[in-house]
């Protein structure tokens, strides 16, 4: 049997991570896979929090991951929230055409 | 009364530049012309005090420069050397504003003209009676300005305002040579003032100093480049082509500067410094070298001219080589004897060539003159008389100063002596030769000229025939005169003025000469006038045979280009200067280099890097998202590695990295380079 160190967890999340950042630049055509991919990179910090938390048998840990799950609930309504009035707007969610405010 | 004589010349030019639109022509002319009388009979009197009673007149006017150990005041100077100039500068410049009047008669800019005549008298007397080098350098540079505003007087004429610009220039090549000498003399003697650096100079002969890197001794080095301020203002051999094509101005401003007194500064300036040139021995063989050399050259180029003026120019030419060499060997009293002479009968002969120019409406081509001896016979006389005193005719000004050089130069026994004997006997040749050649084929030859003209011929009215009759007197009576006081033996008339080494001294050699030796000038002066004789009037058809083969054409094409110095100086000199000067400083460096790498091409390349900048911002999401994980990376790797790091954050460095960043960025992007 396998006993899970530190380590794996911190492994997973970091691996959670950057399939989250991944997803960001990689993705090139739909605005909700972004949103999602941001849910999962807020998942992963909070995954990791807990572990340290537990790891170093400190409730704050556990606290501030209550805290990120509400931002990121807050964070993704608003987000959705945008997405729905740019939907209305252009009529399109995909992001190869949101470039308006190039340089 | 001695302020006077340099001050009055400029009170009159002044007024006159000023206010000679109120004063008319009339009232121009009066102040000017009567004023340089009165400085001629006070320089008259000035010479009678300093040079025959001996009372030398030193006057301290007023502080100029005081800068540590450089000390100028405004001096001036009158001893016998200054006299002699005063003399012969105020008599020549007195005569020929008299003859201007007449001659410029019908000139709309008269009141100009005179003014800038009173100008150049003012400056060449400021050059004689400094009594500092700063002071002469002002006479120097302010003669130079007067000639270029006077060959250029009809500023209309694209020729004058070349041969103006000519003279200026080819003069500003010797004035260079003069002012690094004077800085030369600073730097030596630690003062400019007359007195001490020539009380001083025998006790830094034989030393030396570093001058280009290369340790040299010290006064030959001051003296050979006081000796190129000479070559400039009396036309040497090297920087002589000015004084020809100077002869674009009105005839009287070629009398009065470019004959009897501008050419005459560099002359005066050596035998002025012969304290410094006597311990310089090889600088004097330069010198006797260089004079021998132009006396020689000019005579043969006058040869073959065949424009009047130019004629007596070239003859102006050799007659300042031989006042050089003379400098050259150490006879700095008979240099000083010959130029005065040549004054008189150099002004004669030009105002002379003025009064024939006048009869025949302008025109200068010797070829289309001919038998105006019947038609003007004043005039005639006057020429003859002055190209006799400048042969060397016995018993006339010219013989007592040109043979006793001769004969010096014989009774030198040296390298350069012997040189300078042989060029100069050549010359008189030559020298004879042309000036027959010119009155034959002006006055005495059948006409070759248009029938009106002839017509219109008329002799020189009075007030043209006045300076003409005084010249004459000059040209016959003041070598007589003047000989024993200035150059006989024994003579105190120059008293400290000259100086001459014991060693240098050869004036009991050459009186004692072989009377065949004492005969060769006369001879071959008279073997000119006959050669003269045969080929200009008495065979003309051997002139044409000698110069139509292809030998001849050779010889006179040769000579008639002034041995084409000239072409050899705009093909070698003047060209691949004006092209370094257009391609080289202008276009490769001014609006090549210093435009690429200074203002247009930074604000090119600021440009080209915001754009770049700028096309980072591409509007989508995902590389903005790129590149802020990037920046994290980079940030966080920043910080991780932060010992290595911070040894490459010197603050001294920063301005390198924006350098290299922009020389790369400038590498990378070669639309950069192609904007220019």
């Amino acid at each position: 049997m396998i006993t899970l160190s530190l380590m794996h967890y911190l492994a997973v999340s970091l691996v959670l991570f950057l399939i989250g950042i991944c997803g960001i630049f990689l993705n090139r055509k739909n605005i909700i896979l972004m949103l999602m991919s941001i849910e999962v990179m807020l998942l992963a910090i909070n995954f990791s929090l807990i572990v340290f938390s537990v790891y170093l048998d400190d409730v704050m840990g556990q606290l501030f991951s209550l805290l990120v799950l509400t931002v990121a609930a807050a964070e993704s309504a608003i987000g959705l929230a945008i997405l729905v009035i740019y939907y209305r707007i252009r009529g399109t969610i995909s992001i190869d055409q949101i470039n308006l405010i190039r340089g | 009364m001695y302020l006077l004589i340099v001050f009055l010349p400029l009170l009159s030019a002044l007024t006159v530049l000023s206010f000679g639109r109120y004063l008319g022509r009339e009232g121009s002319v009066l102040l000017t012309v009567s004023s340089l009388f009165i400085t001629a009979a006070m320089s008259t009197t000035a010479f009678y005090e300093v040079a025959l009673c001996g009372s030398v007149c030193h006057i301290k006017l007023a502080p100029w420069i005081t800068s540590e150990l450089l000390e100028i005041s405004w001096g001036f100077l009158f001893d016998s050397l200054t006299a002699v100039m005063l003399v012969v500068v105020t008599y020549v410049s007195a005569l020929v504003h008299l003859y201007s009047v007449s001659y410029m008669e019908e000139d709309p800019h008269l009141p100009r003209f005179m003014s800038y005549l009173s100008l150049f008298t003012f400056f060449m007397l400021m050059l004689v009676t400094g009594d500092n080098f700063l002071q002469l350098f002002l006479g120097w540079e302010g003669v130079g300005l007067a000639s270029y505003l006077l060959i250029n007087f009809w500023y209309s004429r694209i020729q004058a305002n070349k041969s103006a610009i000519k003279a200026m220039v080819m003069n500003r090549i010797g004035d260079f040579g003069l002012a690094l000498g004077l800085m030369a003399i600073f730097a030596v003697f630690k003062s400019i003032d007359y007195s001490t650096v020539f009380a001083t100079a025998p006790f830094f002969s034989n030393e030396n100093f570093l001058f280009c890197n290369l340790e040299l001794d010290q006064l030959t080095v001051i003296c050979l480049l006081l000796f190129v301020g000479a070559v400039g203002k009396s036309a040497q051999l090297g920087l002589h082509t000015w004084l020809p094509d100077a002869m674009e101005g009105p005839t009287p401003v070629s009398a009065l500067i470019h004959a009897a007194t501008m050419v005459t500064a560099g002359v005066f300036m050596i035998c002025r410094c012969s304290p410094l040139f006597e311990y310089a021995p090889d600088a004097l063989f330069v010198i006797t070298l260089v004079g021998a050399s132009t006396a020689f050259f000019a005579a043969t180029v006058g040869v073959v001219q065949n424009d009047l003026k130019r004629v007596i120019a070239y003859s102006t030419c050799s007659q300042l080589g031989y006042m050089v060499f003379s400098c050259g060997l150490s006879s700095y009293s008979v240099s000083m004897f010959h130029l005065m002479n040549h004054a008189f009968f150099k002004a004669l002969l030009f105002l002379s060539a003025g009064s024939v120019i006048h009869a025949m409406g302008d025109e200068q081509d010797m070829r289309r003159m001919g038998g105006l001896l019947n038609l003007l016979p004043f005039t005639y006389t006057m020429m003859l008389i002055g190209s006799l005193s400048l042969v060397g005719f016995p018993f006339l000004t010219g013989f007592y100063s040109k043979d006793v050089i001769l004969e010096l130069a014989y009774g030198k026994y040296t390298v350069s002596g012997t040189f300078a004997h042989w060029l100069g006997s050549l010359s008189v040749f030559f020298t004879s030769f042309y000036s027959f050649r010119l009155i034959y084929l002006t006055f005495i030859n059948k006409t070759n000229s248009h029938k009106s003209l002839i017509e219109g011929a008329h002799d020189a009215p009075i007030i043209m025939a006045i300076p003409l009759m005084i010249l004459a007197v000059g040209s016959i009576f003041v070598g007589y005169v003047t000989k024993d006081l200035m150059i006989g033996l024994g003579t105190t008339f120059w008293s400290h003025s000259l100086f001459v080494l014991p060693v240098n001294m050869t004036s009991v050699e050459s009186e004692f000469l072989d009377a065949s030796i004492k005969c060769i000038p006369l001879f071959f002066s008279g073997m000119g006038a006959t050669v003269a004789f045969i080929l200009c009037y008495a065979n003309r058809r051997l002139n044409f045979r000698l110069t139509s083969n292809p030998v001849g054409r050779g010889i006179y094409t040769f000579l008639n280009k002034r041995w084409l110095v000239d072409a050899v100086y705009n093909v070698y000199g003047a060209a691949p200067l004006m092209r370094f000067g257009y391609s080289t400083s202008f276009r490769l460096l001014d609006t090549g280099f210093i435009q690429m790498f200074g203002p247009r091409g930074l604000s090119t390349l600021l440009l080209e890097l915001s754009s770049l900048a700028s096309r980072f911002q591409s509007g989508y999401v995902y590389h903005y998202a790129f590149i802020m994980v990037c920046g994290a990376t980079i940030l966080v790797g920043f910080i991780n590695l932060w010992p290595f790091t911070s040894l490459y954050l010197s603050n001294k460095l920063y301005f390198i990295y924006v350098l290299l960043a922009l020389m790369c960025a400038s590498l990378v992007n070669p639309s950069v380079e192609e904007n220019k």
